[in-house]
């Protein structure tokens, strides 16, 4: 019982201290909720005591994370918070040892309560028991006393004799039990004596003197005692108890005690108790019940004096206390655990010990009045426990209990905190190498950029002279051979832009464009960047655009290109022959072709490739379940693009296809050897294909191929932005064109190229036909190999043999005795293929290829008349700019300083556009921009509200003067901060048309057609 | 025959600019900018170039030369410098100026001074073959002669 009490009461200190926990950590993030400024609700506390840890140890959590989401405004008071869970901790530890004393202390009370209790309880049974004892044989000793008056001195001659009386008391012994004996003596008055002492036989003795001289039993001899000498009465005892036989003669009234006792009985009719003193004979402590026995039955109201007139004997019982109480509680239960004694407090000052050890005790006690009849005498029975009282090792137990709980809390607590302030500090510190990094990166990008503008200048030269050497008079194959440098050149700046690229993709940096382009022009420049690359080469390039692609896109094209030159560019490294393949789908053709691509043969070049499903078995677009095509393609306009480069390489081992998007991987060291390159290609793709919400796959067999696949996700750009085909494809319209091809892939290409012109195609596999209705005759490169010398189609269409390769070519024109054809050298684009048809065909115009002049024609158009401020701090740069500008028609004013500039362009001036320089000494670019935005923007402000009138502001109510910033600075970080101040764009110093133009057109070209 | 002979030498000397790095494809680039409604813009500039850079090789001298050397403005005036170089093409003055300002960054005294001579020996050399250049373009001119255009550098 005790145990399961032990184990009940822990559980309740135990969930009671879980509950505290719970509320102190609910306090402490209720605080810290409180001061982040958010409310939430306080935990409730639940009845489980699982649950509880539960929830404490989300709060935990939370708390931990509520630390680090509000850390930032806690930085300033970490010292002081940390003080604060410090000060705290000491608390619940206080507070815990308190807790576990209070626990013991009360606990500890409890029992001596319960003891007292006990001890009370077994005291009183004690004192009772004894009382009724004591009252019973009091009870006996009054009927006795009946019997004495009747038989003794109701009948004379008397009844009883001494033997009589021995007889029945002995026999009645049982009815008194605490009495050792009953003895009655007869009242005497000295008249009396003489005649009373011969009718006995003996003469009265004094017992006063025996108490100074102790005897032993077997000596004590009544005969010895002296006898009475002369008094006024005497109290001889006439009968007497076997056992108390020896006080038979002996004066009562002579002794102290019982004197004095024999006088109050006669007196008070009652049981009347000695003191206890130490008895005759056996000078054991005992004490004597007199009661007086009359002459006759008096009235209950008689006064003393009737009393003691009345007087016959007195009955005595004598108590022997010490034996008595003894085999009384040998009776009772338990009687090991207590000691007792018993007092007489008659004189209450010196209490008379009755019964016990006197050994005093400070122990626990209890004092139980005994009531034994007698008004005149008090007694008391004292109770206490004989052993030592326990040690409370329950008490004990639980407040150690409590303690440890309480410091397994607190190490809790304070492992947390701990963890915390760890966490805090590696935060800190993080937060500091984070600073680091950041700044190596800064320093990094200002690298990079440097690097790029000192590799840019050479390359603008060569851009640039290219691009002056187009505006000469060229033939068209001069005119593809310098279009093709120049795009190398770019692809070359694109490769520095590339490496930055990869930084601003590593820093999250990069963000895609969103401007109409014609996905088909993207991949001709595409191809034809690679053409010159495989003119050495046996492979077939070859690109494929289905025609339910939308002639314009709206999207990112540059990161688009970027995307397929990586793949292509990457195809290219690795095969040798065979051909490279790129195909352009709607996401929704794409599960329609899958099953005319099954079969073997059909591939461009006719060797095996790798299934392009298989490439894009991890597109999660496909695997949706449904019908994934048209959710795709419904909302607002989007269109999904599947991109396929396909090549017939030494394809990727199994091993090494996992980790070629990672970053500078490469499938071995040979092979870097051997190709070259960084290895980054890839993974920026794979960065830019995911920024475009698309997915890349690839799917590889080594020695036969790879095929990688892309999706894309752009918006449907509609027809809208010219196309710069159109121009050439309305001089073919109309025309129609056969093409012998027995490869139907291949065929299908060439035939969407030469569609692209306007030009109605048929595909034949072999020569037998009649070509007299047709305009031009393609025809494929291996069939004309093979009909080498029997060809004859007289005059009517133009021949046109698709070659791959210079070297061919070359084997053409020397075969003698042949009709001449025109070759269109592979891969095919709509540009090119154009160009050779125009040869062929005498149409077009070659001024209309001079981009260049075009150009700047058009640049002229645009700046004509403007009014431009040129505002730099540097004359020649200013001069410079302004040349450029004035060359171009515009009207140019100069301003060295951002202020000059600031109030020349204050509302009302005459201003179409302002060139500034960034980096200017007093005030920058960035810094004026912003001032004469601000100025524009209150000046409208007030149009509006018409504090200012329209008119004097030459009616123009919304001023937005262009402002561009001019800097040599390439990174992207600059365009940002010239569009955040206010600028409208930005060309890179010294001045290059092209970019001039883009930039000017993007604002001016709408100006133009409003007021021409 | 002589124009053709000018012309050919004032091919031949600017190839020699253009080869040896006094000059890039900007000054190319500047002469492409002079028309007949301009003639004289690349000597403009040129000459404005001359009398800016003057000046700023000046103040430069002086300013490293004083006690405490003002890092800050001399910053300011070779990023000047660089500009107005860059701008005209006179390549090996930018590249000096960027040398310059490296040593600027790294507040080297010791280096901005030997920097300093550099630039100015680079700038007295470009000055001189400018000159020349110019020179010989203003003979053209003067003798009937269209400018033959920089068939830039090798």
């Amino acid at each position: 019982m005790i145990l399961l009490h032990v184990i009940g009461f822990g559980l309740k200190v135990g969930h009671l201290l879980l509950i505290l926990c719970g509320w102190f950590l609910s306090l402490i993030s209720l605080n810290l909720l409180i001061n982040g400024g958010i409310m939430t609700n306080k935990i409730s506390l639940p009845h489980e005591e699982g649950h509880l840890w539960m929830k404490m140890r989300e709060q935990i959590s939370e708390l931990g994370c509520k630390i680090h989401h509000n850390y930032s405004q806690y930085i300033g008071s970490r010292k002081v918070r940390k003080n604060w869970w410090r000060k705290l901790l000491v608390a619940w530890i206080g507070l815990g040892i308190i807790s576990s004393f209070s626990v013991l202390w009360y606990m500890s009370s409890q029992s001596v309560e319960k003891r007292k209790e006990t001890l009370a309880s077994m005291c009183d049974e004690r004192a009772r028991m004894l009382q009724d004892q004591f009252n019973v044989s009091m009870n006996h000793l009054q009927a006795m006393s009946v019997v004495v008056s009747i038989f003794y001195h109701g009948k004379n001659p008397s009844a009883i004799d001494q033997r009589t009386f021995a007889r029945y008391t002995d026999r009645t012994a049982f009815e008194r039990p605490l009495t050792s004996g009953v003895a009655y003596a007869v009242r005497v008055l000295n008249s009396e004596r003489e005649q009373f002492e011969a009718q006995q036989g003996w003469t009265i003795k004094r017992m006063d003197n025996v108490e100074q001289t102790p005897v032993h039993e077997d000596e004590y001899n009544p005969a010895d005692l002296e006898p009475s000498p002369v008094e006024d009465e005497y109290a001889p005892v006439v009968f007497a108890q076997d056992t108390v036989s020896h006080v038979i003669s002996v004066d009562m009234l002579s002794g102290k005690e019982d004197g004095e006792n024999v006088l109050r009985a006669r007196e008070s009719g009652k049981g009347v108790l000695t003191a206890p003193f130490p008895l005759l004979k056996t000078n054991r402590l005992g004490v004597i019940l007199t009661f007086a026995v009359y002459k006759k039955d008096l009235s209950p109201d008689a006064t003393p004096t009737e009393r003691i007139q009345e007087t016959a004997g007195y009955l005595g019982g004598i108590f022997d206390i010490e034996s008595l109480v003894e085999k009384l509680l040998q009776q009772l239960a338990s009687k090991q655990t207590i000691l007792v004694n018993v007092y007489d407090t008659s004189n209450f000052s010196q209490p008379i010990s009755m019964y016990g050890s006197n050994t005093s005790s400070d122990g626990l006690r209890h004092v139980s009045a005994l009531n034994f009849g007698d008004p005149f005498r008090k007694h008391e029975m004292h109770c206490r426990f004989k052993q030592k009282p326990p040690w409370p090792w329950v008490a004990i137990t639980t407040s150690v209990g409590i303690l440890i709980i309480t410091l397994l809390v607190a190490q809790i607590f304070h492992a947390t905190m701990n963890r915390i302030t760890k966490v805090e500090d590696d935060y800190h510190e993080m937060m500091e190498l984070k600073k680091r990094a950041e700044a190596a990166d800064i320093a990094k990008s200002q690298f990079l950029a440097t690097v790029s503008h000192e590799i840019r200048t050479p390359m603008n030269g060569v851009l640039g002279m290219l691009h002056m050497l187009m505006d000469t008079y060229l033939d068209e194959t001069q005119q593809d051979y310098v279009r093709t440098a120049r795009e190398s050149g770019k692809a070359l700046v694109s490769l520095i832009n590339q490496v930055l690229d990869q930084a601003k993709i590593e820093s999250g940096k990069l963000e895609l464009e969103e401007v109409s382009f014609d996905l088909r022009a993207i991949l001709d420049d595409v191809l034809s960047l690679f053409s010159g690359k495989l003119q050495d080469k046996r492979v077939e390039l070859a690109g494929y655009v289905s025609s339910k692609v939308p002639s314009t896109l709206v999207g990112d094209p540059q990161r688009f290109r970027q995307i397929v030159t990586n793949l292509v560019g990457n195809s290219i490294k690795f095969t040798d022959k065979g051909h490279i393949f790129v195909t352009v789908h709607l996401g929704e053709e794409v599960a329609g072709l899958m099953e005319v691509e099954r079969d073997p043969n059909s591939t461009l070049s006719g060797l095996p490739v790798a299934d392009r499903t298989r490439s894009m078995a991890g597109f999660k677009t496909f695997n949706q379940e449904g019908s994934p095509y048209t959710s795709l393609s419904s909302p607002d306009n989007q269109v999904n693009i599947i991109v396929s480069v396909e090549d017939t390489g030494q394809g990727i081992p199994f091993e090494a296809q996992a980790r070629v998007f990672n970053p500078f991987m490469q499938v071995g060291p040979s092979i870097s050897r051997t190709h070259g390159g960084t290895g980054i290609g890839l993974s920026i793709s794979k960065c830019l294909v995911h920024l475009m919400k698309g997915e890349i796959g690839l799917s590889s067999l080594p020695q036969i191929g790879s095929t990688f696949t892309f999706t894309a996700i752009f918006t449907n750009g509609g027809q809208e932005v010219n196309n710069q085909n159109n121009f050439i494809s309305s001089e073919f319209e109309g025309m129609r064109a056969l093409l012998v091809d027995p490869n139907p892939v291949r065929a299908k290409v060439s035939k969407y190229h030469i569609q692209r012109l306007g030009i109605q195609v048929e595909v034949v596999s072999n020569l037998n036909q009649d070509f007299s209705s047709l305009n031009m005759l393609f025809i494929e490169e291996e069939v004309w190999d093979k009909n080498l010398g029997r060809m004859d189609f007289g005059i009517s269409p133009k021949v046109f043999i698709l070659s791959n390769s210079v070297s061919s070519t070359r084997s053409i024109f020397s075969a003698p005795g042949v009709v001449t054809p025109f070759i269109v050298m592979k891969p095919l684009r709509a540009s090119m293929l154009a160009a050779s048809l125009q040869r062929a065909m005498g149409v077009g115009n070659k001024e209309k290829y001079r981009n260049g002049e075009l150009r700047m024609l058009s640049l002229n158009n645009l700046l004509r008349g403007r009014r431009i401020l040129v505002v730099d701090d540097n004359p020649v740069n200013l001069k410079v700019a302004a040349g450029a500008l004035k060359k171009y028609g515009a009207e140019v004013v100069h301003a060295e300083r951002g202020k000059e500039a600031i109030s020349l362009l204050t509302p009302p001036h005459c201003f179409d556009a302002c060139f500034m320089d960034i980096q200017m000494p007093e005030m920058d670019g960035f810094e004026a921009t912003k001032r004469i935005r601000d100025t524009e923007l209150s000046i409208n402000n007030r149009i509006q509200l018409g504090e200012l009138s329209v008119e004097d502001y030459e009616n123009v109510s919304n001023w937005h003067v262009r402002i561009m910033a001019m800097t040599a600075d390439v990174i992207q970080a600059t365009y940002e901060e010239c569009l955040k101040c206010g600028m409208d764009g930005y060309v890179s110093k010294p001045f290059e048309a092209e970019q001039l133009y883009r930039e000017v057109s993007r604002f001016f070209h709408t100006v133009n057609d409003v007021n021409p | 025959m002589e124009v053709n002979q000018m012309q050919r030498s004032f091919l031949e000397y600017a190839t020699v600019l253009f080869r040896e790095g006094f000059l890039d494809g900007q000054f190319s680039q500047l002469q492409m900018l002079q028309d007949e409604s301009n003639p004289d813009f690349v000597v403009e500039v040129v000459s404005l170039f001359f009398e800016d850079s003057q000046k700023l090789l000046n103040d430069l001298t002086t300013t490293l030369d004083q006690q405490n050397v003002d890092f800050k403005k001399i910053d300011a005036h070779i990023h000047q410098l660089k500009g107005s170089s860059s701008s005209i093409g006179a390549q090996r003055v930018k590249n000096a100026c960027i040398a310059f300002r490296n040593f600027c960054d790294q507040q080297n005294l010791e280096g901005c001074m030997r920097c300093l001579q550099h630039v100015k020996q680079e700038y007295l050399l470009v000055k001189s073959k400018l000159e020349a250049l110019l020179r010989l373009e203003q003979q053209i001119v003067a003798a009937g002669g269209a400018i033959p255009v920089l068939s830039e550098f090798s």
